[in-house]
């Protein structure tokens, strides 16, 4: 396997996430995942399999409840709520299933958003955020708002956001749940594209077609790997 | 690899930029919660505006007859009948230390009408006063046409009228000499006085010399009321400004010197003008309280609008917001509205206080602090308003916010 060579940018360790209850609900019960950057990884899962929960862990928008989760080689157990969020803006991008564009912003302050947070000023995050829209070919779309464009272009700009400040790992939550079939097609090609590019990227979907099309596939199923396509 | 910086911050430009988006969004709502603000700040601006104005307009009053003027009349009206003042009373009263100047003028027993076939009996509420040429500089008293009575047409039929005497006998202008009756004398108008609001007695009289009113009428006429203007010094000098008035009244009426009355016209209208503070005071409250009603609509509409941006706020959390982030995206939101408003409501008020003040014929007078302090209190009252909404936004769980929804 090629991918050996390559550096981690993230991995999971024994990670453990129950929810309080009566009993309490095992979400995750010690998962161990390595990510290597340039990868493309579908993570598949029926509902209830953990797939959310792992996605919000991955995107060190929770915190495990034990195990470890490490981006680029550090334990984000000592991390602090804002270094967390400091590191979800600056390692971590977002794509999701109902695109989470904000209303009201034009397509290029939309993506220049995604770097709204990181001390960047403003002509450079704009001078970025064209780039990337020309990258997934909306470069003539840019004063638009979200609602004047159609769903596979609103996950275009989406994707565009998520790339802004070249993040470490693309999550992909859903990308193509809310779009027909011949769009989520272009969205795939994009998805391929990109990786092929460089991007490392892990796709969360339930569609089990969809997870085979892609280089990696780790199944989940009841809160524990059930197999991992790499390893076998 | 990649150090984590925790230095995560966002300019004020950016901050700003965004903490419109909601008001742009929603215009509609923004303009009709700004109106809320708008017209508790208008209020409170009107009010204080009105009052000052007032105020501007009694102090141009104040200054235009001279706070040094003091009004001799006998005593209250339980005794009044049997106080009579000597016949040189002004004389008397010129002679003490710190009066500069003094006039008698007296009631004369006559009805002035506008010919003899009007019943006596319409008098109309005027009377005829008996003055000294000295009376008109005295009381500041200003021509609407004519001219004054001077030392030799107070010994003839001539007449000058108050304002409102004027108005009541239908006369007004003294250019083709008009002529009123008073009891078997026909007297020629000459002169025609603006309304003296701190005159009263002279607003309503007709004022014709003691010389003739002695030679036709009454032949010792009797003083009814003495103006005086005592030296500008005792103006700060409330205690000596009390002595003056003990000397005056023991001077007048040494048998009885509580009898006498000595006023400063100038302090009751202060008077009056205090008792409207207390109903400034009561306006002022309700303006408060439209502000407070305003801003609890303000901290409504951040809340509602919190609760329809979860997904905008869980995004911008996931992009790398950080809570103090969320927190001041909608403090600013807020504190934007409520400025929207409180400028509005300054200019309004100002509008409000200038129409006012125009209509009464006031001179206008907004004071700047009050605007200035308008538009920060709006501002204030927005940022405390969006304090609860923002901390609810900034607690949300940013796992929750982005959860798809069905």
């Amino acid at each position: 396997m090629t991918e050996e060579e390559n550096p981690v940018v993230m991995e999971l360790a024994e990670v453990c996430k129950s929810y309080p209850g009566n009993p309490p609900v095992e979400a995750l019960r010690g998962i161990n995942l390595v990510v290597r950057r340039g990868e493309l990884l579908a993570l598949v899962g029926t509902s209830g399999s953990g797939k959310s929960t792992m996605l919000n862990i991955m995107g060190a928008l929770d915190r495990p409840t034990s195990g470890k989760l490490c981006v680029d080689g550090q334990d984000l157990n000592n991390f602090s709520d804002r270094e967390l969020a400091t590191l979800r803006g600056s390692r971590i991008g977002f794509i999701f299933q109902q695109f989470h564009l904000v209303a009201g912003l034009s397509v290029l302050e939309n993506v220049s958003t995604g770097l709204l947070y990181q001390g960047v000023n403003r002509p450079l995050r704009v001078q970025e955020a064209t780039q990337l829209l020309n990258r997934v070919g909306l470069g003539d779309r840019m004063t638009h708002l979200p609602h004047e464009l159609s769903g596979g272009q609103q996950q275009r700009v989406a994707i565009a956001r998520a790339l802004m400040g070249d993040p470490a790992i693309v999550l992909a939550d859903e990308p193509t749940g809310n779009l027909d079939s011949e769009t989520s097609e272009e969205i795939m090609d994009l998805i391929h594209q990109l990786n092929e590019g460089g991007s490392t990227i892990v796709v969360v979907t339930h569609d089990g077609e969809l997870a085979q099309s892609l280089p990696g596939v780790v199944t989940l199923l009841d809160g524990v790997v059930k197999s991992d396509s790499r390893t076998q | 690899m990649n150090e984590v910086n925790d230095s995560s911050r966002v300019a004020l430009s950016d901050s700003l930029r965004v903490g419109t988006l909601g008001l742009r969004t929603r215009k509609t709502r923004t303009l009709l919660t700004a109106l809320g603000i708008a017209i508790g700040i208008a209020a409170m601006i009107s009010v204080l505006g009105i009052t000052s104005s007032s105020d501007a307009q009694l102090q141009a009053e104040l200054d235009a007859l001279g706070p040094n003027l003091l009004e001799i009349t006998p005593g209250d009206s339980f005794t009044r009948s049997e106080v009579v003042f000597p016949p040189h009373v002004s004389d008397l009263v010129q002679r003490i230390g710190t009066v500069e100047s003094s006039t008698a003028v007296s009631q004369v027993e006559a009805a002035v009408r506008r010919t003899e076939f009007i019943p006596e009996q319409q008098t109309g509420g005027m009377s005829v006063l008996a003055v000294e040429p000295e009376v008109f500089p005295m009381v500041d008293a200003v021509l609407s046409s004519g001219v004054f009575l001077d030392s030799s047409s107070v010994m003839v039929p001539r007449a000058v009228l108050g304002a409102k005497a004027a108005e009541r006998l239908g006369i007004n202008s003294s250019l083709d000499s008009p002529q009123v009756y008073i009891d078997g004398t026909y007297f020629t108008v000459v002169g025609i006085l603006e309304p003296a609001p701190l005159a009263p007695n002279v607003d309503r009289a007709a004022m014709i010399g003691n010389e003739i009113a002695t030679e036709l009428y009454d032949s010792e006429l009797d003083p009814s009321l003495v103006y005086a203007r005592v030296s500008d010094d005792l103006l700060d000098d409330q205690r000596r400004l009390d002595e003056t008035r003990s000397v005056i009244a023991a001077t007048v009426l040494p048998d009885a010197p509580t009898e006498v009355s000595v006023s400063r016209p100038s302090e009751l209208l202060a008077a009056r003008s205090s008792t409207q503070d207390a109903f400034t005071g009561l306006l002022l409250g309700l303006g408060a309280v439209a502000l407070l009603v305003g801003g609890v609509g303000i901290a409504n509409v951040m809340v509602i609008s919190v609760i329809e941006r979860r997904t905008e706020i869980g995004l911008r959390r996931a992009l790398g917001a950080l809570r103090g982030h969320i927190r001041f995206q909608f403090v600013c939101e807020s504190a934007l509205l409520a400025a929207l408003g409180g400028l509005g409501g300054v200019l309004l008020g100002a509008m409000i206080t200038f129409g006012y003040a125009q209509s009464q014929g006031w001179v206008i007078s907004i004071p700047a602090s009050s605007l200035g302090a308008g538009f920060l209190l709006a501002v204030a009252i927005g940022s405390i308003a969006g304090l609860y909404p923002a901390a609810r936004a900034a607690r949300l769980d940013p796992a929750e916010a982005v959860r798809p929804r069905v």
